[in-house]
């Protein structure tokens, strides 16, 4: 990477209010291209809302979002997803009513570029069936292909979830909490397969299990009460004192 | 409404399920081609014609509906709109004495549709939800009252007629006789079922079907749920101007109840009744609802309010409509769990049969008993004669109506639990669907 | 909206007697303002009789009948603002709880006369509503959104088809209660009905009532944490059903109290519900979905947009002379001979159009859904 490159993500003085309520007050972030980038922070920081600013769900009152140097603030999701970022939502946002294989299938027509085609057998498309049958045998849920999203265990869901976002084949990976909620077990396995699946890719990742956080990011970044107070690799967070007094003081304690 | 995935499929039952799915064509064909021989009268081919044209209708509206989750109050504009277009083509068609025959009328019908939901979409497919429904019904009313107003186009209050037998002829068809409109109807409801079913298998068709699960998750894997609910809306109405011309066909008319709120509310009630979430389902309600319209219609004057009452009866206790109803069994049947639930169907049915009883004639004693009516006071049933102005005829609908209820209610709990554990076992043998 | 406006604009053409009730007039109008040569002959003869201070005039009455219109509209359109932002449901069988209210009306005021009417009608048709929402809206409410506004509309045909059943097609005879039956005040010529005073009065003071109950009481709390918060309802704790039932009612019994009152003054008809349902729906849409200053800006707008109209007796043929001998009928005579009264019955829906395009989320509004 030269020296040159934009990061894939770059936040600069972003604010986000709701009536008089600043929720994101000020953020400036950056992300590497290929980098596993966490950001932590107690509950009600603006973890998720940052999220919702870099994916397009909300606009910014001010301040400017970037995607490998250009400004994607204000655009609406689909255009910012087109451009190669996709993510995941803490609670889990699948199409219930369709099967995992439709569900997969649907986040990969856009990329494979069939888009809107109504003069396309979806069934007689062979990139399509060959990638989405690839995704469901790493997200495990190849068994459970005629399964309706509904019916699938939580832990399931969570893993299709992961499944929807990163078939797409985006660059920039956003997932939100991918581990809430799953057992020990569940949660070694999500890694093993968000490691697996945002190979090559950047990685945007909002998590609470702080084993995750520092087994899996190459660098963190501390939200609290909407301002990033700091970002480094793993061990310079852990040292840090205004980190540990704000957040990890009070939950390693 | 599960696909299958070739790539996992075993190679047999694919081949078993390819020729389920032609079989199934074939017999569409089949019915087709053996009903107007079956049934010869001008009234049944009447009957089956307007049934070809409701599933038409009540399927374009589905591609709303069931496929893209639009709940449009106001799709009779692009049949009505399609209608008159088709009355038009036809008076010009006849009078330029150009070489068009008749079966090419209904595309200028579907073209018609096409451009008004193209235009009269872009703004309303903007929302989903309860607001484009509302949205649907205002631009209804906006065409109806439109129509009223531009009379020269809409005929005012009589409608625009036309004669069908004065086109090109083409093979000596004039299209006078009903059995030629039959036909006429059947291919068209042919076309229109396979074109509509293989929308559904695109990666168009697939997508609409996102949008209607969750349109915001839709806009985070590239796609932007409006254009897909406009396109949606633009076949719907093609479809539905398909639908609304070979009516103005049949009838040689199109007047302003084509366009009203009523004709909107038809295809609504088929699709329902039959069931959205199933492909056949406004199939199914379509013709039902045809059927049933003729026939309630000459055994009660208020046999619209039945037919709100079944509506109503289906969207409180089968949301999946028939098509929905059947399919839940799927699973029983193939776990080979049918006999309790059936068992108790059995026993749910006569208390409910009491109940209906009950309620149908108390609405009809009150019918006869209220102004309006000057139906004889006296009614005639199963050979006994109830004069509707006694106390003691009042008791015995009250009576049937509160001991069938009763009874109903028990026997139903009882069917809910059959039902229940039947279906536990049937998902314990993984048969989910 | 044929079943409202041609009423209260039957002073146009009963200028001698101001009765509201002159069933000829304007049963007569309803269809004439839809097609016709003969209103539109009508009103012509009138309006030039009409010349200067007959325009103040006009001015004036229709000012005070469109706000009149207006405050009936807000009557309802307040129930099915605050139904939709707590229940989630917009209420397709509003406008028939309204027709039942004259239909009750109508018909305990002729067992007992008016006033009781006016109490017991709004009761039975709250009843009915809870009722409804209680044995209906909440076993429907797991089908999801589209499965509760199903289950209204075909109420609402039931509820029409029901009143078919038991009070005929034809219009009934609902009348002006005697108390009331003179003229309130006299404007150049013309003679203001003490009815339609007494309707604005009612409807202004349940206005007021609204607005206090809104403040002061904690159902109005509720309410209007509703309307700002509409994902908080579910969080009301285990009385939410109680309180979903109770707003159900209130709404319903305010919309019958809308019919109590518009039924002496206009045409009390199976139909009523039908033609009024998708004004009102517009109403909401216009104002923007939940907001309650929103529907009443947008009542009031078409209330007096409406009764504006229909009294102007204005069309381009007018304004710049008929259009060439040569032109047979076309789509374009059409719009050239059509008078501004004629077309009242679309502008409702040419404002909706508007509005979404210009102002999707509607006036004050601020959800998408």
């Amino acid at each position: 990477m030269t020296p040159s490159a934009p990061p894939a993500i770059a936040l600069d003085d972003v604010r986000k209010s709701f009536g008089r309520l600043e929720i994101i007050r000020g953020l400036n972030l950056s992300v590497a291209a290929g980098e596993r980038h966490a950001i932590i922070g107690p509950n009600g920081a603006g973890k998720s809302t940052t999220f919702n600013l870099i994916s397009g769900y909300m606009a910014p009152t001010s301040g400017e979002v970037r995607l490998d140097g250009q400004v994607i603030s204000g655009l609406p999701p689909f255009q910012i997803n087109r451009r190669g970022l996709s993510r995941s939502f803490q609670v889990t946002n699948v199409f219930a009513h369709m099967s995992v294989w439709e569900n997969v299938r649907c986040a990969l027509l856009w990329t494979t570029g069939h888009r809107y085609a109504f003069w396309k057998n979806v069934d007689r498309l062979p990139d399509v069936r060959e990638r989405t049958a690839m995704i469901l045998e790493d997200i495990g849920l190849a068994a459970r292909a005629e399964v309706p999203a509904g019916l699938l265990t939580y832990a399931e869901q969570r893993a299709l979830e992961i499944g929807i976002t990163t078939a797409g084949g985006a660059k920039v990976i956003l997932l939100d909490e991918p581990t809430a909620g799953m057992s020990h077990a569940e949660t070694e396995r999500a890694v093993a397969l968000i490691r697996r699946l945002t190979e090559g890719r950047t990685l945007l990742i909002v998590e609470h299990d702080m084993s995750v956080v520092f087994g899996l990011a190459d660098r963190i970044s501390v939200l609290v009460y909407g301002q990033i107070i700091a970002s480094g690799t793993p061990d310079q967070i852990r040292n840090d004192a205004r980190v540990q007094e704000a957040y990890l003081g009070v939950e390693a304690a | 409404m599960s696909s299958t995935p070739f790539a996992l499929a075993a190679a047999p039952s694919r081949r078993r399920d390819a020729l389920q799915f032609y079989g199934a064509w074939l017999a569409v064909i089949a019915v087709m081609l053996i009903l107007p021989r079956a049934f010869s009268s001008g009234g049944a081919l009447t009957t089956f014609s307007l049934m070809g044209i409701s599933v038409i209708f009540a399927l374009s509206y589905n591609i709303l509906l069931g496929q893209t989750g639009m709940l449009s109050f106001g799709h009779a504009v692009y049949y009505g709109l399609g209608g008159f277009l088709a009355v038009h083509a036809m008076n010009a068609i006849g009078a330029a004495k150009w070489p068009v025959p008749l079966p090419v009328v209904p595309l200028i019908g579907g073209l018609a549709g096409l451009v008004f939901a193209l235009i009269l979409g872009w703004v309303s497919t903007r929302r989903s939800g309860t607001a484009f429904a509302m949205i649907s019904l205002g631009v209804a009313e906006l065409v109806a009252s439109s129509a009223l107003i531009l009379r020269s186009f809409f005929g005012g209050e009589a409608g625009v007629t036309a004669n069908r037998t004065k086109l090109f002829k083409l093979f000596g068809l004039s299209f006078g006789p009903q059995i030629q409109i039959y036909y006429l109807v059947a291919a068209w409801t042919l076309i229109a079922l396979i074109a509509m079913y293989a929308l559904t298998r695109t990666p168009f068709g697939r997508m609409c079907n996102a949008v209607r699960d969750n349109p915001e998750r839709v806009q985070f894997v590239g796609y932007d749920p409006h254009i897909v609910r406009y396109i949606a809306f633009a076949f719907a109405g093609l479809f539905a101007g398909i639908a609304g011309a070979l009516s103005a066909i049949n009838f040689e008319i199109a007047n302003s109840a084509y366009l009203g709120t009523q004709q909107s509310g038809v295809a609504l009630f088929a699709a329902y009744i039959g069931g959205i979430g199933v492909f056949i389902g406004p199939v199914i309600g379509a013709i039902l609802v045809t059927y049933l319209s003729l026939v309630l219609s000459d055994l009660s004057s208020v046999w619209q309010l039945y037919f709100g009452l079944i509506f109503i009866a289906v969207v409180a206790f089968a949301p999946g409509g028939i098509a929905g109803l059947l399919l839940r069994h799927r699973p029983l049947l193939r776990a080979g769990q049918m006999w309790p639930v059936l068992r108790a169907y059995v026993v749910a049915a006569p208390p409910t049969a009491v109940m209906l009883a009950g309620l149908v004639l108390g609405i009809e004693i009150v019918v006869r008993h209220t102004v309006g009516t000057s139906d004889d006071p006296v009614m005639h049933l199963f050979g006994y004669s109830l004069d509707t102005g006694s106390p003691l005829s009042w008791a015995i609908a009250a009576l049937l109506t509160l001991v069938g209820f009763t009874l109903a209610r028990l026997t139903w709990k009882h069917v809910a639990r059959a039902f229940d554990d039947a279906m536990t076992v049937a998902r314990a043998k993984g048969y989910l669907a | 909206m044929p079943g409202l406006v041609p009423g209260i604009h039957a002073l146009i053409d009963n200028k001698q007697d101001v009765d509201g009730r002159d069933k000829p007039g304007h049963d007569g109008d309803q269809s004439k303002l839809r097609t016709g040569p003969i209103l539109d002959r009508r009103i012509a003869a009138d309006l030039r009789q009409w010349q200067g201070a007959r325009v103040l005039e006009l001015i004036f009455t229709s000012t005070l009948n469109g706000v009149l219109f207006g405050m009936l509209l807000f009557l309802m359109a307040s129930g099915l603002t605050v139904i939709f932002s707590m229940l989630g449901v917009l209420n397709f069988a509003h406008a028939s709880f309204y027709m039942l209210g004259a239909f009750f009306g109508y018909q305990v005021s002729r067992w007992i006369g008016f006033w009781p009417a006016l109490v017991i009608a709004p009761l039975a048709a709250r009843v009915l509503g809870a009722g409804v929402e209680r044995y209906g809206l909440r076993n429907v409410h797991r089908n999801g959104h589209v499965a509760e506004l199903l289950f209204t509309f075909g109420l609402a045909f039931v509820i029409e088809e029901t009143v078919q059943m038991i009070w005929g097609k034809a219009p009934v005879d609902y009348r002006v209660p005697q108390l009331l039956d003179f003229p309130a005040f006299s404007v150049f010529s013309t003679n203001y009905p003490a009815y339609k005073v007494f309707m604005l009065a009612v409807a202004v003071a349940i206005f007021a009532a609204l607005l206090i109950g809104i403040k002061r009481t904690r159902i109005g709390m509720i309410v209007q944490a509703a309307l700002t918060h509409p994902h908080m309802v579910g969080h009301l704790g285990h009385n939410v059903g109680r309180i979903f039932m109770l707003v159900f009612g209130l709404g319903t019994a305010l919309a019958a109290v809308a019919g109590v009152i518009a039924g002496p003054a206009l045409v009390t008809q199976s139909n009523m519900a039908a033609l009024l349902g998708p004004i009102l729906f517009v109403v909401v849409v216009v104002g923007g979905l939940g907001s309650l200053p929103g529907a009443f800006i947008a009542s009031l707008l078409i209330g007096l947009l409406q009764t504006f109209a229909v009294a102007i007796n204005v069309s381009l043929a007018s304004l710049f002379g008929p259009l060439a001998a040569g032109h047979g009928p076309s789509l374009l005579t059409d719009v050239w001979n059509v008078s501004v009264a004629q077309i009242a019955p679309v502008l409702p829906y040419l404002l909706l159009v508007l509005i979404l395009i210009f102002r999707p989320m509607g006036l004050l509004g601020t959800r998408e859904t």
